[in-house]
């Protein structure tokens, strides 16, 4: 039984469940280090979920289908930016009305366009994200079944040194952290704080929505309601487990991959139950953020709105 | 009446703005708002029905729905009173409901005397005990509320789904919910307590005993915050912690206090829920009431009184919202999300209608 949980499916199927919460984990890193609260993951997931799924319904692209998921969450995270930023509402709440939004909006476009609230119709086979054929799945089918993935999972991947580059060796990234930190003294410096407020919440709208496309039109091949199922949440966790570091955040999708992967393999097999498999994130996270493991410090001004004198 | 009209007018534009845009996204999807809307009053607040008789049926399922909602919409004012943001009511509320079936179930042979009372302690307890961990995580460790009660949701549903699926759940049952309560623990309906007036409300209307007690802790809430000291304490910390701390008062004792009132407060969903309608727990009962409570309490600007007229107001939504699902060929009642989402974001951006208002209208600027 140990054999059937732990071999390299295993690995494979923990590569294939974190990669949404790696995309969304990061986006929520861009926000969250200008300083803006992203709770809002979630319903941005949802968005480029419904839009990936149904755009590639009208254009049978999915290619298609993943740019408009992109426009998507940047349009989201602009409402995002415009309660929050211009208009300096409560960044929770903004994010709360966000993610029941995105709970409501897609089942009533879907009822609208496809007569099923909750569901996008099927897509083909051929119209839903290709694997990268790195090994040939008949002479290498273990190789294959943990490199073969979707081209999300190595954009996924490849961010993760791309994110910690651009927050730490850039100037953008520089000025990104300095407007989550000291927006004050930021602004005196000539950073517009506003700018990269905006820069860092469209980013991580953009990025959210990549990881509902990869659920909508790269795990499965349609749109159904809710069908991040709390992805938004884990992520967040996992950005706050990862303190809010792009490879701590990676380590941290990877771990709550991993136990979901094995929650998946232990369903009905082992005495533990899953949802207490399940709970391990949300407690981790807390136990963190109490400092109990390795204390958590969010960026210092992170959920305050900047008012310039 | 002058301060009447300044609490009333952000939420009053917030609600109109997004039925605007409600009405827009309506007209995106192929149908007609007008009808819409007319339908989704009609069939919430309309005493009689299509064939013009008359029916308790739009007014009573219209206060049903807005018991919860009452229930959270307080629990979210609370705790917003003392400066927190309680995104945990969610959890609490299962914990809550959970808490009194178990109680309806493990006691079954007590008298319904000594039974009923216990069980909606029970409900009370548990979500008091549920909203009180993030806030001795706050108070102990300084961790932020927001994200500990968004974890404690999740950990909260998982812990009575466990519960309820190898534990409460009657044999072979395959639907996820745990077995009966006891007789004795069902809170009457208005069906019973208006009878002896000779009314006939229908006994299928689940409204029940649990609206009046949503209405009497309204009145104990707003009893508690705005005329005891422990209530002072709260709104102090709320306003202006450093100052409180300065004054004597614990910051990190009355933070513990209000999520834990919070907590109890959502966790009187169970009553209603349990030992007024189900009569057992039933697993993923909820729609969305905690998250909705954030829009009850911000558009009832965290006042009891408010946030029954903003619960009423969703409570309307949701019942007209099934109409309007059967009743359109394009709208589904998925509508009544939408509006309620952009209502929060409305009423959370008071920062732009206050731009325009002052603009307009310069005479209102002196208000503020």
């Amino acid at each position: 039984m140990f054999r059937n949980i732990f071999n390299y499916t295993l690995i494979a199927s923990t590569i294939r469940l974190s990669t949404p919460l790696i995309l969304a984990a990061l986006g929520g890193l861009y926000s969250e280090r200008s300083g803006v609260i992203n709770i809002a993951l979630e319903g941005m997931m949802l968005a480029g979920a419904f839009t990936a799924a149904a755009v590639t319904v009208f254009t049978q692209s999915p290619w298609v289908g993943v740019l408009a998921a992109l426009v998507a969450g940047i349009l989201v995270a602009a409402l995002h930016g415009l309660a929050t930023i211009n208009y300096r509402a409560d960044q929770v709440v903004s994010g709360t009305a966000i993610n029941i939004l995105f709970l409501g909006v897609p089942a009533l476009l879907s009822g609208a366009f496809f007569d099923s609230t909750g569901a996008t119709p099927q897509l083909p086979r051929d119209q839903v994200l290709p694997e990268v054929p790195v090994f040939n799945a008949e002479n290498w089918p273990a190789l294959a079944s943990i490199f073969n993935q979707k081209p999300l999972v190595y954009l996924a991947l490849l961010l993760v040194p791309v994110t910690a580059y651009v927050l730490y060796r850039t100037r953008f990234g520089l000025r990104l952290r300095a407007v989550g930190e000291n927006p004050e003294a930021a602004d005196t410096a000539g950073v517009s704080v506003i700018k990269m407020r905006y820069a860092g919440v469209l980013i991580s709208g953009a990025l959210a929505a990549l990881g509902g496309a990869y659920l909508s039109i790269g795990q499965n091949s349609l749109f159904t309601r809710n069908m991040t199922a709390g992805r938004g949440f884990i992520a967040l966790a996992a950005l706050i487990f990862g303190k809010w570091d792009p490879l701590g955040a990676l380590l941290a999708c990877l771990l709550f991959g991993f136990a979901e992967a094995v929650a998946i393999r232990m369903q009905g097999t082992v005495k533990i139950p899953n949802q207490f498999i399940q709970m391990i994130p949300y407690l981790l996270t807390m136990i963190v953020l109490a400092g109990l493991i390795r204390r958590a410090t969010p960026p210092r001004s992170l959920g305050v709105a900047y008012v310039k004198e | 009446m002058k301060k009447l009209l300044r609490e009333l007018i952000f939420p009053l534009i917030a609600v109109f703005a997004a039925f605007i845009i409600g009405g827009i996204i309506v007209i995106a999807v192929g149908d007609a708002p007008f009808k819409v809307y007319r339908l989704l009053i009609s069939s919430s607040f309309g005493i009689f029905d299509a064939l013009g008789n008359f029916t308790y049926d739009n007014w009573g399922y219209t206060l049903f729905y807005a018991t919860p909602l009452i229930f959270t919409g307080l629990a979210v004012a609370v705790a917003f009173k003392c400066g927190l943001l309680n995104i945990g009511a969610e959890g609490q509320l299962y914990i809550g409901a959970f808490a009194a079936a178990w109680v309806g179930i493990t006691f079954a042979k007590l008298p319904g005397l000594a039974l009923m009372p216990m069980a909606m302690l029970a409900a009370v307890m548990a979500g008091a005990v549920w909203g009180a961990i993030p806030g001795v995580l706050k108070a102990r460790f300084g961790s932020h509320e927001v994200i500990n009660t968004i974890m404690l949701n999740f950990v909260a549903i998982g812990l009575v789904s466990y519960l309820t699926q190898n534990h409460y759940k009657a044999q072979g049952d395959p639907i996820m919910q745990t077995v009966q309560i006891a007789e004795q623990t069902h809170l009457a309906r208005f069906h019973t307590l208006l009878a002896p007036f000779g009314l006939n409300f229908p006994q299928r209307i689940p409204l029940n005993v649990s609206f009046i007690l949503a209405l009497l802790v309204c009145f104990l809430v707003w009893f508690f915050l705005w005329r005891t000291k422990w209530g002072y304490e709260i709104r102090a910390v709320g306003s202006n912690p450093f100052a409180a701390e300065y004054g004597g008062i614990s910051v990190r004792r009355q933070i513990v206090l209000a999520m834990a009132l919070s907590g109890a407060l959502a966790g009187m969903v169970g009553i209603n829920e349990v030992l007024g309608y189900r009569y057992r727990y039933y697993h993923d009962f909820s729609p969305g009431y905690g998250f909705a409570g954030i829009a009850v309490a911000l558009l009832g600007r965290n006042h009891p009184l408010g946030v029954v007229l903003a619960a009423i107001l969703f409570g309307a939504l949701n019942r007209g919202g099934l109409f309007v699902d059967i009743f359109t060929d394009r709208v589904s009642k998925d509508l009544v999300q939408v509006l309620q989402a952009i209502i929060i974001l409305f009423v959370a951006m008071e920062a732009l209608f206050r731009g325009w208002l002052t603009r307009f209208v310069p005479a209102l600027s002196k208000w503020h």
